[in-house]
């Protein structure tokens, strides 16, 4: 009877994953099948135009490297430094633990919020206006949960065998944490890092909110520059009657992912030689 | 469990003993510990530790799991300071200087009182970087040079040079098990500490890298300072000039390690060291 759930179990789990898979198949095929054709490199170097045929995604995903690499140039300081404290300082505290709590918290707002704040604040109280700088920001708020959370996890696997061996050679609680907690936990705070970005490549909310849906004809040149992204060229092109732009949307789809998928690839790279580091 | 051992009233009483050799009392006092005592929150884990360390002599901290060996020997470096929850009572002097004073830099301390662990603890990164990183974090050296011979100089007082010399730059991970120990013990003494504490360094560790230890200990002592816990009553009779017997938290008898196993003054003592209880 047991050995007969055990088998049932393994059924139902592997249902649920093929179910899953085959959505993503059937997406991912459906997409390409759709943009496949429009895929070329003019398509990348091209600007959006009124013109189904002649636009491309140039501004759009220049637009959205500049915000996504400005994202985590200011995340993942910020994110990190809150999880040293949160776990290496300030764990014990009543303080502490109100702010774990509201992290948490954080993590399942729905991004729009993010947006009506990053209005509020960056692009109007702090004067950003609609720039590369005040999107990024709003993206980075979006970010910092995760980064805090996968970092503080990450923290957490540094055996405190590690610690003590440092602390019993004289160093101080920063050294410690600086040269011996750190690299350690960094393939972990790193796959938290591109986790947190990618969700923060795709969304749209939050953008269009601060005001990034206007057309922009210029690629950004500077943090202080107006910009748009993939995504918000994408809805774009999706809210076009003409069948051609659906077209050019699945295209940009398909560029996006490439994007996505080439981030994860690169933080694995980097996760992998982290880790392969010390341990020949 | 319940059964409260018996307690000496006084320490003081070891030097009156006869048959003591007196080269071994003449050595100068080096950690002095008087009624101290320890709790993880509200359990007391050591009770009213009397005890004087002789410099430049092995002592031995010999008794069964759990009975505060081990939180004694991290109260003398403070390394209990890390756990939560945790208090000391009494005092604890190194050299005439009292450790747990307000003022007390636990770095400085850390730094006096080197410490090698019961699993060895290689950091992830080379052997040499593991030897170099306590001069470093310490400002101990001042050129490339400089940090080259002192972890030389390191590597084989713990004797493990020979092994390691082609291969400093390979990961530490890569070491057996008591290469790694010994690698730790080098990493302990790059930062030329004055006394070295030893939390059971051969328990992980085959017979044939166990003699290795325990012949490294003897080249140490002349020296450093050693204390070294260890459940092992044949490494505490071998390496050791005393020995510290403690049950259930207290410190039961310390003389001689020589009469320890020979002549002890506690009935206890006798019936652990001769394997009828504990």
């Amino acid at each position: 009877m047991r050995k007969h759930a055990d088998l049932i179990f393994q059924f139902v789990s592997l249902g649920a994953l093929l179910v899953a898979l085959a959505a993503l198949a059937a997406l991912v095929f459906d997409i390409v099948s759709d943009g496949a054709g429009r895929l070329s490199l003019q398509f990348l170097t091209n600007i959006a135009s009124r013109n189904a045929e002649d636009a491309g995604v140039y501004h759009a995903l220049m637009g959205s490297i500049w915000v996504i690499a400005l994202t985590g140039a200011l995340a993942l300081p910020v994110g990190v430094a809150a999880a040293i404290y949160l776990e290496e300082y300030g764990s014990r505290s009543r303080m502490a633990r109100f702010i774990e709590l509201n992290i948490s918290n954080l993590a399942a707002v729905p991004s729009i919020i993010y947006g009506l704040l990053g209005l509020g604040l960056f692009v109007r109280f702090m004067g950003m206006g609609q720039s590369v700088m005040a999107g990024a920001a709003t993206l980075a708020l979006l970010a910092l949960p995760v980064v805090i959370l996968s970092t503080r996890e990450a923290l957490r696997t540094v055996p405190s065998s590690i610690r003590e061996g440092s602390y019993a050679l004289g160093a101080t609680k920063w050294q410690t944490i600086w040269n011996q907690v750190l690299p350690m936990a960094l393939p972990g705070v790193l796959t938290g890092l591109i986790l947190a970005l990618s969700r923060a490549i795709g969304e749209t909310a939050p953008l269009i909110t601060i005001g990034a849906l206007t057309y922009i004809p210029f690629a950004p040149d500077g943090i202080w520059s107006k910009f748009t992204v993939l995504p918000i060229q994408v809805f774009n092109w999706v809210s076009r009657p003409q069948p051609e732009f659906k077209a050019n949307a699945a295209a940009g789809i398909l560029v996006l992912m490439v994007l996505l998928l080439s981030m994860n690839a690169i933080a694995i790279i980097v996760r992998d030689r982290q880790q392969r580091r010390g341990r020949v | 469990m319940n059964a409260t051992p018996p307690v000496p009233a006084s320490l003081a009483g070891i030097a009156a003993r006869p048959g003591q050799s007196a080269g071994a009392l003449e050595a100068p006092v080096k950690i002095g510990v008087d009624k101290l005592n320890f709790y993880y929150g509200p359990k007391r884990a050591l009770d009213g530790i009397s005890i004087e360390i002789r410099a430049n002599l092995v002592t031995a901290f010999i008794g069964p799991s759990g009975c505060g060996k081990s939180t004694f020997l991290r109260t003398l470096n403070r390394m209990n300071d890390i756990i939560p929850m945790t208090r000391v009572e009494g005092t604890v002097l190194i050299d005439n200087e009292s450790i747990y004073d307000p003022g007390v830099d636990v770095v400085q301390l850390r730094r006096k009182v080197g410490m090698v662990f019961q699993k060895s603890n290689p950091f992830p990164k080379s052997i040499f970087e593991n030897v170099a990183y306590g001069l470093r974090i310490n400002g101990l050296v001042k050129s490339k040079a400089e940090m080259a011979d002192r972890v030389e100089e390191s590597l084989r007082q713990a004797a493990i040079w020979d092994e390691v010399k082609d291969r400093q730059h390979e990961s530490a991970l890569a070491l057996s098990g008591g290469q790694q120990q010994r690698l730790c013990i080098a990493r302990a003494l790059a930062i030329r500490p004055e006394i070295l504490l030893m939390d059971e360094p051969a328990s992980a560790l085959d017979p044939i890298a166990t003699q290795r230890i325990e012949e490294l200990i003897y080249e140490l002592k002349k020296q450093y300072t050693i204390v070294i816990v260890t459940h092992n009553m044949q490494q505490a009779a071998r390496v050791s000039d005393f020995t510290a017997f403690f049950w259930l938290g207290r410190l039961v008898e310390f003389d001689r390690t020589d009469r320890m196993f020979t002549a002890p003054a506690e009935k206890l003592t006798e019936d652990y060291v001769t394997g009828r209880c504990g």
